[in-house]
């Protein structure tokens, strides 16, 4: 059980070759980018966006209707440190996805934020391919990063940018217990992009890196850097 | 004592009216009497007498707690009412007011029909006055205290009117009023044909409100004794009257919000609180506030915050009055926006702010408040984000989950292991296999907030097969003698 260590004996992060191909959600890049979950109350999603948001001391509006309240928790604030997050949190929660939509495009249009997160749970009728597209026209317009935790949803119809399948790993080797869990692995599948090839990655969030940037590592599953064929189902995953 | 009367009225069955009744305020030595009502004082009850003191001489005494905080408002509120009469009044210690009618009697048909005016007046509000009229301020205060009631006096007569009075009339302090009383000054006018120059030296010390002299010179008129009235309080009101009823206020609106924010310009005052108010042609009238973050007088801003807020608001058969009016304001300096025409961030996420709390209500929008606790979900609360400033986090010395159920969710044990978390449960109507974790982290009670009995927890961080990470605990333990076997819960669920 210690997949991370497969990982680096597969990819050293100096090649060049093969990190040109890794996107970078956190290095900023004004879109609107859809997150899905893959498995119910899976937080991966929501460690993903956080480990993505620009480090500013601007706010974070962050959106929850009620259903992703009840299904998926409240984001709980004392956590946020450890995901390096240091900025403030302005929370709104609504009960319907409809009023979630308003508020990100008020948001979007709002520059001093540094980015919008909102969380619409199951596939509701008004998150419709129209209600996304104005969404991603209005972040690439105003400037303001733009995140939709789509919980519960497998895929319906999006007009983002960049859209990611987030899934839990089992977590890395403690080094002070082997019993126990270590820093957090993702799987994350980039299945549609615009401008780029989509991709699968493993990503692991280490909140004791040196540099603020090398936190999220994105490592290709195989070594031949990321293709879209690269796409396979997870369970015979590791290594690659 | 009135003014309890009338609250206590409108909540329970005040006492009869033979029973004393005596308000308390809080003394150096326990409660002492603040005022009571006419039986009491017919009994010989005084203000400032313990009420202990008295409850062992009069067992059947009514005590209740005296509001003096209410007390002040009411006589401030009243000195602004007082303003029908004359332009300048102001409040006159803790019971009184004093109002200056130089020049404003014949508009009421001379000085005595004014004071009748008074009195017929605060007796509709269910309020008893003792009213005087004098030259100069001193001398009102001490008649309407210590003389004849309602009486008026003039320049001729003043001096044999203020001379029977006691000199405590002066509101002098207990050691000078003894002081005066030693001496054998009993009375004004005593104290009056007392030479002044051998007032002068023996309280030539004395600051110039508790000097006997001065205060008498005063009353008298020889000394100044102005009137400084505090300004009226200002309504920010704009308003539109329409020669028809019509039926949508949108049309008005932009007149509405430039007319107010071009007085508020002039005051240099930003609004926080606005009313728009519609006045049917049926008689009714429907109001809308909005609150915003930060001050503002901006018309286009006040334009969308209020046509958020219409869709609501029933118009009836039409309605031919408008009125915008700003409630709460605050300074608001003229502000310039950087040269390079860059906007300032700040005031863009206040105004965010106004938006969705206009839209969604202030408890929707919320910063995190950060309190003292161990408990996880007491440690963060929410308090509405237009009323409050963000507060920074604190620092957690042990790891917690990104996402907190609230409230944390019964798991049942499918296969319980002696030590540790179960290695099989199941959550939500699906079974998790546990194939790591790490813990306890024992979080106690808090014994001085909790109830006596709540259960101790151990917080375990579970991995189960596919690699999500989820934070279980027990609460309670086996033998601790609060309750049954321990139940396990499931509170938050790690990235």
């Amino acid at each position: 059980m210690t997949p991370d260590s497969k990982f680096a004996q597969v990819i050293s992060l100096s090649d060049k070759r093969l990190v040109k191909d890794i996107p970078a959600p956190h290095m900023g890049g004004a879109i609107l980018r859809d997150v899905l979950p893959d498995a119910p109350f899976d937080a991966a999603g929501t460690g993903f966006v956080l480990a993505c948001l620009p480090d500013s001391k601007d706010p974070v509006l962050w959106i929850q209707d009620r259903m992703s309240r009840r299904e998926n928790g409240r984001l709980y604030g004392a956590a946020l440190r450890g995901f390096g997050f240091h900025g403030h949190i302005l929370r709104v929660e609504v009960s319907h996805p409809r009023d979630v939509l308003w508020a990100m495009e008020e948001g979007a249009s709002c520059a001093g934020l540094s980015a919008v997160v909102g969380e619409i749970h199951g596939a509701p009728e008004v998150l419709s391919f129209t209600a996304t597209k104005r969404l991603a026209l209005r972040a690439e317009q105003s400037g303001v990063p733009l995140w939709l935790i789509r919980s519960g949803d497998h895929g319906a119809l999006s007009a983002a940018r960049e859209r990611w399948r987030l899934r839990s790993r089992p977590s890395g080797v403690n080094r002070f217990n082997a019993q126990a869990p270590g820093m957090p692995v993702w799987e994350a599948d980039l299945f549609r992009a615009r401008g780029r090839a989509p991709g699968v990655w493993t990503a692991r969030y280490d909140s004791h890196a040196q540099r603020a940037e090398d936190c999220l590592g994105l490592l290709p599953r195989s070594g031949d850097g990321a293709v879209a064929a690269d796409h396979q189902p997870a369970s015979h995953a590791s290594g690659g | 004592m009135e003014r309890w009367r009338r609250i206590i009225s409108q909540h329970r069955t005040p006492p009869a009216d033979d029973v004393p009744v005596v308000l308390a305020r809080d003394g150096t030595h326990g409660p002492v009497i603040h005022a009571m009502n006419t039986v009491a004082r017919a009994r010989g009850i005084a203000a400032g007498t313990r009420v202990v003191d008295v409850q062992a001489i009069y067992p059947d005494l009514h005590v209740e707690r005296a509001d003096a905080a209410g007390d002040y408002k009411l006589l401030e509120r009243l000195a602004h009412w007082a303003r029908r009469w004359c332009p300048w009044t102001v409040r006159d210690g803790q019971d009184g007011i004093v109002l200056d009618v130089t020049g404003a009697a014949h508009l009421f048909g001379g000085e005595a029909a004014m004071l009748r005016d008074m009195a017929t007046r605060f007796k509709m509000q269910g309020l008893t006055v003792r009213l005087a009229m004098a030259p100069s301020r001193g001398a009102a205060q001490m008649l309407a205290r210590y003389g004849q009631p309602s009486v008026i006096c003039d320049g001729t007569t003043m001096m044999a009117q203020l001379a029977p009075l006691p000199v405590a009339a002066l509101r002098l302090s207990e050691d000078m009023l003894r002081l005066l009383t030693r001496l054998g000054l009993k009375t004004i006018g005593a104290l009056a044909d007392v030479p002044r120059v051998a007032l002068m030296r023996r309280f030539s010390g004395l600051a110039e409100d508790r000097n006997p002299l001065v205060l008498l010179d005063r009353a008298t008129g020889r000394a100044a004794d102005p009137l400084n009235a505090p300004p009226d309080a200002q309504v920010w009101l704009s308003r539109v009257r329409l020669p028809e009823p019509v039926i949508d206020p949108v049309p008005q609106l932009p007149a509405l919000a430039e007319a107010l924010c071009a007085d508020l310009a002039r005051a240099e005052q930003g609004a926080r609180l606005l009313r728009l108010t519609i006045y049917r042609v049926d008689g009714e009238w429907r109001s809308r506030d909005v609150v915003t973050a930060t001050a503002t007088r901006d018309p286009a801003h006040m334009l969308r915050l209020l046509t958020g807020k219409l869709d609501g608001i029933d118009p009836g058969f039409g309605f031919d009055l408008l009125t915008l009016e700003a409630l709460r304001i605050e300074p608001l300096s003229l502000h310039q926006d950087h040269l390079d025409g860059s906007r300032d961030a700040g005031r863009d996420v206040a105004a965010l702010l106004d938006r969705l709390t206009a839209r969604l209500g202030p408890e929707k929008i919320t910063w995190s408040a950060w309190c003292e606790s161990h408990l996880p979900e007491r440690v963060e609360a929410r308090v509405p984000a237009i009323a409050h400033r963000a507060a920074q986090a604190p620092v957690m010395t042990c790891e917690r989950p990104l996402r907190l159920l609230d409230p944390a969710e019964e798991v049942t044990v499918l296969y319980a292991v002696p030590e540790g978390p179960p290695a099989r449960f199941q959550w939500r109507r699906v079974a998790y296999h546990m194939v790591r974790f790490e813990g306890p982290e024992r979080i106690a009670p808090e014994w001085w907030r909790d109830k006596p009995g709540t259960r101790l927890r151990d917080y375990y961080k579970v991995e189960v097969q596919d690699g999500r990470r989820f934070w279980i605990y027990r609460q309670g333990i086996l033998g601790d003698g609060r309750g049954g076997d321990p139940v396990w819960f499931l509170h938050g669920v790690f990235a």
